[in-house]
């Protein structure tokens, strides 16, 4: 078992448009057996957070391609991208490069 | 890694890591490097950013900024201003939504201090009908090489500097004017409320295309052509748009798709001279998105992110939107796609026989204002296209014969002749403007409903460069021929 974790997520480049338009959500993961790493924190976000059209984010079992994700700052292709073992406090961001949104 | 010191924050090629500072002397080398490289922008000439917002254009102004600034190497040197354009009626937005937009914009171009205009889309409504037509009088003709200009304008500040106006003091009253002319900007153009009825008739007449596609296209056509009026009323002869590679990638698919192949090179190249007086030049399409959101992310450049006409669309509801989705899908398996396509494009070129047509009114497109690639053999595509939809439109097909029947008759009546002429020159309909067209104008325009939906302007346009054609038809048998000049 691992302990809940804090995390702040943001959304930007019209990405925040599916979470009613809020750009900054800090949230809490509850604990589970295995540790959370991004795979599980988009299951949890399409579960939780996503208000509409989660096609429009979630593409299989990662992120809408056009869409970029960074962890505390840093391109998540350097953290080992959905495999990345997420730490409490962890500020994920994901920022929309595509048209409109 | 080119430090070999700092933590890397982000990869741009495979195997290609980059830390912060790296990072940051990657970019703004970049954008110098494009211009120093093509040499287009001359010292001294006013330039005007074409500015929608976006993280491209917030980039784009934050680079010319940090280029003009006086510590800077390879200082840039020329005298920017900034324009941005609200669409908010073709998204259908409230009016305090887009009063909300426009003042974050203001107070991002406010921090810029360089003049900077706001305008919506409705002003369409008010643009002269000569704006159509090319100036080719206007044409500032640059004598000399590049090199020579940077040495005259260099000599000329070394001089004002000898006359005892120091670089600052010039610097600073640039500013003030600078400052002054903001002001005036944001409080004359900007911010009025657009006529109601202009804000209907333009909802109109994007309400009458029936497809996502045209929209799309019909919106940057006309965008184009506010963006061409402001430059050339304020005197700007440069016009830099923020278009990154990875936008030009999905341009170039997109626009082959929509039949606008013959200029890709315009459309898509460093350097888009077809409006003769001003001319388009894209600096940034040397950067991908990807560069482009993690420096504006890591270097607080401030983005408005304003809702567009596919914003939450389908995968499949326009061309554009579909080539987009193309693009990225790929991209996010094979990381080389979008340069890929992007140099191709750079290897495109307008082929001679264009470029060495004689420059008439006539031979551009009354919309986009590109040579028009209309005039083929009967074996070619195009001819064979409008055939096929000739016959397959019964409509038509009753038509020409009829249209043919009664030439005739005029003909061998004489007089009525030019009475039937005048008739049809004073009701402008959908015939003449489609002739007036390249091929890709033609197809956005048949999906709209109807042709009176466009801004008078255009209609007005259409209606001259007619008649013009027609007066030309009835003397052509008394005009010396262009080639028989040269003998």
């Amino acid at each position: 078992m691992v302990a809940p974790i804090n995390l702040q997520l943001e959304f930007g480049g019209g990405a925040e448009l599916l979470f009613d338009g809020v750009k900054k959500h800090h949230v809490t993961l509850p604990s589970q057996s295995d540790p959370w790493d991004i795979k599980h924190l988009l299951v949890w976000i399409k579960d939780n957070l996503l208000k509409e059209r989660s096609e429009l984010f979630i593409q299989g079992d990662t992120v809408r391609p056009g869409i970029l994700v960074l962890v505390n700052d840093a391109d998540w292709e350097l953290m080992g991208e959905l495999d990345y073992k997420l730490q409490d406090q962890d500020n994920i961001v994901f920022i929309s490069t595509l048209h409109g949104g | 890694m080119k430090c070999k010191e700092a933590s890397a924050v982000l990869i741009i090629r495979v195997g290609d890591a980059f830390c912060r500072s790296c990072f940051k002397e990657y970019f703004v080398h970049k954008f110098r490097a494009m211009l120093g490289k093509n040499r287009v922008v001359f010292p001294g000439e006013k330039v005007l950013l074409a500015y929608s917002g976006g993280p491209s254009s917030n980039a784009m102004v934050q680079q010319v900024q940090e280029g003009l600034s006086r510590d800077a190497p390879k200082k840039l040197r020329f005298i920017p201003g900034i324009l941005f354009i609200d669409e908010g009626a073709v998204c259908n937005q409230s009016w305090e939504d887009r009063e909300r937009t426009m003042s974050e914009i203001e107070n991002i171009l406010k921090a810029t201090s360089f003049p900077f205009h706001i305008l919506s889309l409705e002003q369409l409504f008010t643009l002269p009908q000569t704006m159509l037509q090319m100036n080719l009088a206007e044409i500032p003709k640059r004598d000399g090489s590049y090199k020579q200009a940077v040495g005259s304008f260099l000599g000329q500040q070394k001089a004002q500097a000898e006359d005892g106006v120091s670089d600052a003091a010039d610097r600073l009253t640039q500013i003030h004017i600078a400052d002054n002319s903001s002001v005036e900007c944001s409080q004359s153009a900007a911010f009025s409320r657009p006529a109601a009825e202009h804000t209907a008739a333009l909802r109109d007449m994007f309400n009458s295309a029936k497809t996502l596609t045209a929209k799309q296209e019909l919106l940057h056509l006309l965008r184009n052509h506010l963006i061409l009026h402001v430059a050339r009323t304020h005197g700007y002869s440069k016009v830099m748009s923020g278009e990154s590679c990875t936008r030009l990638a999905v341009r170039l698919l997109s626009n082959i798709s929509l039949g606008r192949g013959a200029f890709l090179p315009l459309d898509t190249g460093f350097s888009d001279n077809r409006y003769g007086d001003v001319v388009i030049v894209r600096p940034m399409r040397d950067y991908s998105l990807k560069e482009i959101s993690f420096y504006n992310r890591l270097f607080n450049v401030p983005s408005v992110f304003i809702p567009a006409l596919d914003t939450k669309a389908s995968g499949n509801s326009s061309i554009q939107h579909l080539s987009e989705s193309f693009i990225t899908k790929l991209q996010a398996d094979f990381p080389s796609t979008v340069s890929t396509v992007y140099r191709t494009s750079e290897k495109l070129h307008v082929s001679r026989t264009d470029t060495t047509q004689p420059k008439n009114q006539q031979d551009k497109c009354l919309l986009c204002m590109c040579t028009l690639d209309t005039h083929t053999g009967p074996a070619s595509a195009f001819f064979a296209t409008q055939k096929s939809q000739q016959l397959s439109e019964k409509k038509s097909l009753k038509n020409v014969p009829s249209a043919k029947d009664s030439e005739k008759q005029c003909c061998n009546g004489g007089q009525c002749c030019k009475e039937s002429a005048s008739c049809t020159n004073s009701v402008t309909g959908t015939q003449d403007i489609v002739h007036l067209l390249c091929y890709s104008c033609r197809v956005t325009i048949k999906d709209l409903n109807s042709m009176d939906k466009l801004p008078s302007y255009i209609l007005k346009e259409a209606e001259h460069r007619t008649r013009r054609m027609e007066m030309r038809k009835e003397i052509e048998e008394f005009l010396l021929d262009d080639h028989s000049e040269d003998i």
